[in-house]
This record gives C-alpha cells, sequence and structure tokens, in this order.
C-alpha cells in the first residue's frame, strides 16, 4: 500500500469529510490504485516538456487579461436567494467560533 | 499601554536579547472592479451587493485577471526594487471558513510575479536597508460580523462584498531588529505605495494590513529564536504596541526557562496583550495546487518598460531631490515629501515664486493652518499653487510687506481669488512712489510736533513710532524700508 489509513483521515478531515472506518478501507484501496496509476505515467520521459497544470497556448501576453472596468453586481436580492439562512442582507452561517 | 510590558520584563533584561522581526503586508489595489470579475470595489456599499457568480463561488464561474491589477502589482515590485519573473503562477491555497464562498483563496505560490528586492528606511539620519522576499497577487475574502445582531450568539453574519478584491502581499526579510524599524519600514511602505497610486493604504478601511513574525534571541547568538507570528496589527500605533509587548513576553517566557512555542498570536486592544489563537495543526496545511482556472501570467520586458516609464518619482528619491536642489532642512523635506499631493503643490509654488525656501515656509505653515481650519484635503486648497506661488513672487519683488502677504493670503483662502484680482480691487498695491509717500510722512510729521521734539533732542526710539504712523497713515501699503529711509532724512 501506498498510502496509510491515517493519511486517508487526514486527507478526508483537511475536506471537511467526517469518514467511517469501512470508507476508510474503501478510499485507502481507490487512492491506492490512482496512485500506482500515476507511477506508471511517470515511466514517460517529460523532461522536454513544459508542466501543463495550466492550460498554455501561444496568444499576445495580455490575452487573457480582462480591462479593469467595474459592472453592477447582483444585488443582495439575487446574491442571498439560494442561500439557506439570510438576514438584513446578509448571508447567515452557524456561529463561527472566533479564529 | 505600557504597563503590561513593565510587569513581564525590565528594560535591562530585554536589552540583553535582539529582537528580530519580519512583516508580511497585505496591500489592497486600488482598481475600480475586482481581480477576477467586474464586480466593483468601492467601499461601504450595502452587504452582498457588489457580487456575482464568479466572485461567490458559484459552480461553472470562471476567473479572468484584471490586466490593472497585474500592473499596479507590477508597480508596487518596481518601487520595491525586485524582480519581476516573465511567468508567473497563481495558486489555489484551500481552507474552510465562510467568508470565503470558493472554499480556497487564489493566490500565487511557488513562482509570485516579484521576488528579491528591497526598501530603505531611515530613522534618525542613519539608513537601513530591509529585504524584499516577495510579492505576491491574491484575491481578499469577505468579512464576517460575530456581533451585534439579535441572534449573534447563534449565527454569524457573512458580507462577500470584498471577496475578490485584489490585493498584494509584501512579504520582507527578517531583517528588523526593533519595532521602531518595523513602524519605520511600514510608514516607508504606505508612502510608497500611495506616491505610485497602487492603494489609498487606508489602514481604518482594511487597505494596509499587517502581520508580523516575531523571534527574540540573546546578543550575540547565531540561531534564530523560534518565532511567533502575531496578526491584527491594523494601525501604526498597534503595531508597535503589539510588538513591544510580544517582544518582553519572549524574553520573560524564556527568562523564566521556558521555551517559545511556534503559534499564532491575536492582538488584543482592550488588554494590550497578544493572545495565542488554539487551531488545529492540520489548519496550515493548505494543499496549495496550481489554479487550472487560469493560464499562467506572461510578463514580456516590453510590458515592463511600459510599465516603467509611467513610474512616478519615489518618496526617497524626491525627499534627496528636494534637500540637493532647493537646500531645504531634512525636516522640510521630509514635512513636503509625506504626500504626494503636497510634494507637487510644493513644486509648483516653488517654482512659480522663484523662491523654494519662502515656498516651503508658506505651504507647511499658513497654507497648513488654512487647510486644517477648513477641514480639506490640499487637492481642495482654497489658495492654488499657482496663485500662492504669484502671490511669494510680489512679495519678493518688494512690491508687497510681509504683513501685507498675510493679508492677501487670508482673502484669497477665503474667496479663492487669485493675488492680483485682490491686490487690484483693494487697492492694496504697495506704495513705494517717493513723491505719494513724502505727501504721507510730511503730514505725519507736522501732526506729532511733540515726538519730533523728542527725536531732535536725542531720543532716536522714536522713529518706530513715527514709522508705525506712516504705515496706519498709508493702511500697511507703504513700503517699510522706504519709510525709514523718507523719515531718517526728513527728522534729520
Amino acid at each position: 500500500m501506498k498510502i496509510t489509513a491515517e493519511q486517508v483521515r487526514y486527507v478526508a478531515d483537511l475536506a471537511n469529510l467526517h469518514l467511517t472506518d469501512d470508507e476508510v478501507r474503501k478510499f485507502q484501496a481507490d487512492l491506492d490504485e490512482i496512485l500506482v496509476h500515476l507511477d506508471r505515467l511517470n515511466e514517460v520521459d517529460t523532461s522536454r516538456s513544459e508542466p501543463m497544470a495550466q492550460v498554455l497556448y501561444e496568444a499576445e501576453e495580455t490575452a487573457t487579461l480582462r480591462p479593469d472596468r467595474s459592472r453592477p453586481g447582483l444585488g443582495t436580492e439575487l446574491a442571498l436567494a439560494n442561500a439557506p439562512a439570510a438576514g438584513s442582507g446578509y448571508f447567515k452561517v452557524p456561529e463561527v467560533i472566533k479564529r | 499601554m505600557s504597563a503590561p510590558v513593565a510587569e513581564l520584563a525590565s528594560r535591562e533584561v530585554i536589552s540583553k536579547y535582539e529582537t528580530v522581526i519580519g512583516l508580511e503586508v497585505h496591500v489592497q489595489l486600488a482598481t475600480a472592479s475586482k481581480i477576477f470579475c467586474s464586480c466593483p470595489t468601492s467601499f461601504g456599499a450595502p452587504p452582498d451587493t457588489n457580487v456575482c457568480p464568479v466572485c461567490l463561488g458559484l459552480p461553472g464561474a470562471l476567473p479572468v485577471l484584471s490586466r490593472e491589477a497585474v500592473e499596479m502589482a507590477m508597480r508596487a515590485a518596481m518601487a520595491l526594487n525586485c524582480t519581476i519573473r516573465r511567468v508567473s503562477r497563481f495558486a489555489r491555497k484551500n481552507y474552510f471558513y465562510p467568508d470565503l464562498p470558493k472554499g480556497y483563496q487564489i493566490s500565487q505560490y511557488d513562482e509570485p510575479i516579484a521576488e528579491h528586492g528591497w526598501l530603505d528606511i531611515s530613522m534618525d539620519g542613519t539608513h537601513k536597508r530591509i529585504g524584499i522576499t516577495r510579492v505576491h497577487m491574491e484575491d481578499d475574502a469577505g468579512k464576517s460580523i460575530h456581533e451585534g445582531f439579535r441572534d449573534s450568539d447563534r449565527y454569524s453574519y457573512v458580507d462577500l462584498n470584498r471577496c475578490g478584491t485584489p490585493l498584494i502581499e509584501i512579504v520582507t526579510e527578517p531583517d528588523m531588529r526593533s519595532s521602531d524599524e518595523a513602524y519605520a519600514f511600514l510608514t516607508e511602505l504606505k508612502q510608497t505605495m500611495q506616491f505610485i497610486e497602487v492603494s489609498a493604504c487606508d489602514m481604518e478601511k482594511g487597505q494596509l494590513r499587517c502581520d508580523a513574525n516575531v523571534s527574540v534571541r540573546l546578543k550575540g547568538a547565531e540561531k534564530l529564536g523560534t518565532k511567533a507570528e502575531v496578526k491584527n496589527l491594523n494601525s501604526f500605533r498597534f503595531l508597535k504596541m503589539a510588538l513591544d509587548y510580544e517582544i518582553a513576553r519572549q524574553v520573560a517566557v524564556i527568562e523564566a526557562g521556558g521555551r517559545i512555542v511556534q503559534e499564532t498570536r491575536l492582538y488584543d486592544v482592550a488588554s494590550g496583550e497578544t493572545i495565542g489563537m488554539r487551531s488545529k495543526e492540520s489548519a496550515h496545511d493548505y494543499r496549495y495546487f496550481p489554479e487550472p482556472d487560469l493560464v499562467p501570467l506572461r510578463i514580456s520586458e516590453a510590458w515592463q518598460e511600459r510599465v516603467r516609464a509611467a513610474m512616478p518619482e519615489l518618496p526617497a528619491k524626491k525627499r534627496e531631490r528636494f534637500m540637493t536642489d532647493y537646500k531645504l532642512s531634512e525636516y522640510d523635506a521630509n514635512w513636503l515629501t509625506a504626500d504626494r499631493v503636497v510634494s507637487e503643490f510644493f513644486e509648483a509654488t516653488a517654482r512659480i515664486s522663484g523662491d523654494p525656501k519662502e515656498a516651503a515656509n508658506w505651504v507647511m505653515g499658513d497654507l497648513a493652518a488654512v487647510l486644517k481650519a477648513q477641514g480639506k484635503e490640499i487637492a481642495d486648497s482654497p489658495v492654488s499653487a499657482q496663485s500662492l506661488g504669484e502671490l511669494l513672487a510680489v512679495k519678493g519683488k518688494g512690491e508687497i510687506s510681509g504683513k501685507l502677504a498675510k493679508e492677501i493670503f487670508a482673502k484669497m483662502a477665503a474667496t479663492g481669488d487669485p493675488p492680483a484680482a485682490i491686490i487690484e480691487r483693494e487697492g492694496l498695491k504697495q506704495i513705494s512712489d517717493t513723491g505719494a509717500l513724502e505727501k504721507i510722512v510730511d503730514d505725519v510729521i507736522a501732526a506729532n510736533p511733540k515726538q519730533l521734539e523728542q527725536y531732535r533732542g536725542g531720543k532716536i526710539t522714536v522713529l518706530a513710532f513715527f514709522v508705525g504712523q506712516v504705515m496706519r497713515a498709508s493702511r500697511g501699503q507703504a513700503n517699510p524700508a522706504a519709510v525709514n529711509e523718507l523719515l531718517r532724512r526728513k527728522l534729520g
């Protein structure tokens, strides 16, 4: 196994997921398979390729930028339309323990 | 607020230690729209109005980077003497908090827009260079409000207007050795950012925010002490108080045989103390990864050169120039360059009046007093640089006395009229014409035979009385030098 149950719990905790012991075993196996597969990709020689974590293309350097012009936003009513809880024009969330 | 510091450790004990401080400063960029969407960045709008699918983090919404935000970050980087990367990347910094609807902040990680710079500070005439590790771009989070609502015991309220406001984070090297140096650095940084019009840096509006990494070590020790990060240093006063408290606290812990724990501490304004924040260790694992929704940011030499060509003169350079070109004192040069608009007003006044020293005195004295009294910034000054310069030029030629200049200035401040109009309208031109002046002098002498007798009897101090009488008769318009000369001859 390339990944431990403890690592699975740690990653789940970071993602705010609460897993049962059965789920931890299941995801440990799944993640392990993914890592084994990535090891196979590592066999390809990529020393002459640019990393493609982000899309790359040949264009004018500012072609992907926007001008600094503002437009009105959605407004409170629309912005809060799907909020599970709202009040006084704000989103409301269960009390946050002060950091 | 020095009480908690004094209780922790005496000045003598603290002086055995050396303090090491590095700062992380967030500066809000003064763009009209947000960094990745077109929502307005205006401060004080009703809650949750200046928002859209992009800054609300709604599914499927895609960020598009603002060109102006990039250019402002480039200007800041240039002013901080940084090297701008040809290619930099955005990355996701993942954490959960209600005022961060995307679940991640778009920031820069291992390839920030700029790095390896410096900024010089000066304190009591000595200069020191503070290293800048990096400058990176990121988006701001919203605001959580934990108090003040009827159901605040059960709910936190969230305003997402600020989400997506463009920020740069400036990280310094651990080069500062006292709270005073940290204060001087932040002052110089703020002034520099204002000069290049990257941010208004209003701390009350959160446009400038500062965190500090602080550690202490015995003087002469090579190894750095364990650092604590102090947050919430959101005014210049608090910055110094919080750092002094934290330094004393760390010294006290070490003196008592304890060890400093690496942690985040919050400055509590009410008690004047820094308080450790309990947090899970995993809270610092942000799982950075490249932001897949944005292409790498490419900045060519040509683009850099265009931005560099439009850079204004920086405050440190301007201060130096004022001292050499205009022969101003360091104090005057500092005063006149604290604000870019003031420095430009002064230079225009100096040029038009032809007398820089006099221009400096008036801008710092009479004009500053009028602005204070009227509650105005220099940009809204009732007296323009042109008008003040003209007034001082007329005075320089001896056409009006200093006293008359002050009177005319008061009228300029009240009406906004140029000096020539006031002088013309009120007939305030100084009387240097000998014929007209002679008549006044003759009249005054004839009207005061007793004083004339005294003067001729040897009491020459009576001359001042005659000068006063002539000035009064001329309604202050007589040229004092000419009056003196004439009186001496006639009283003879």
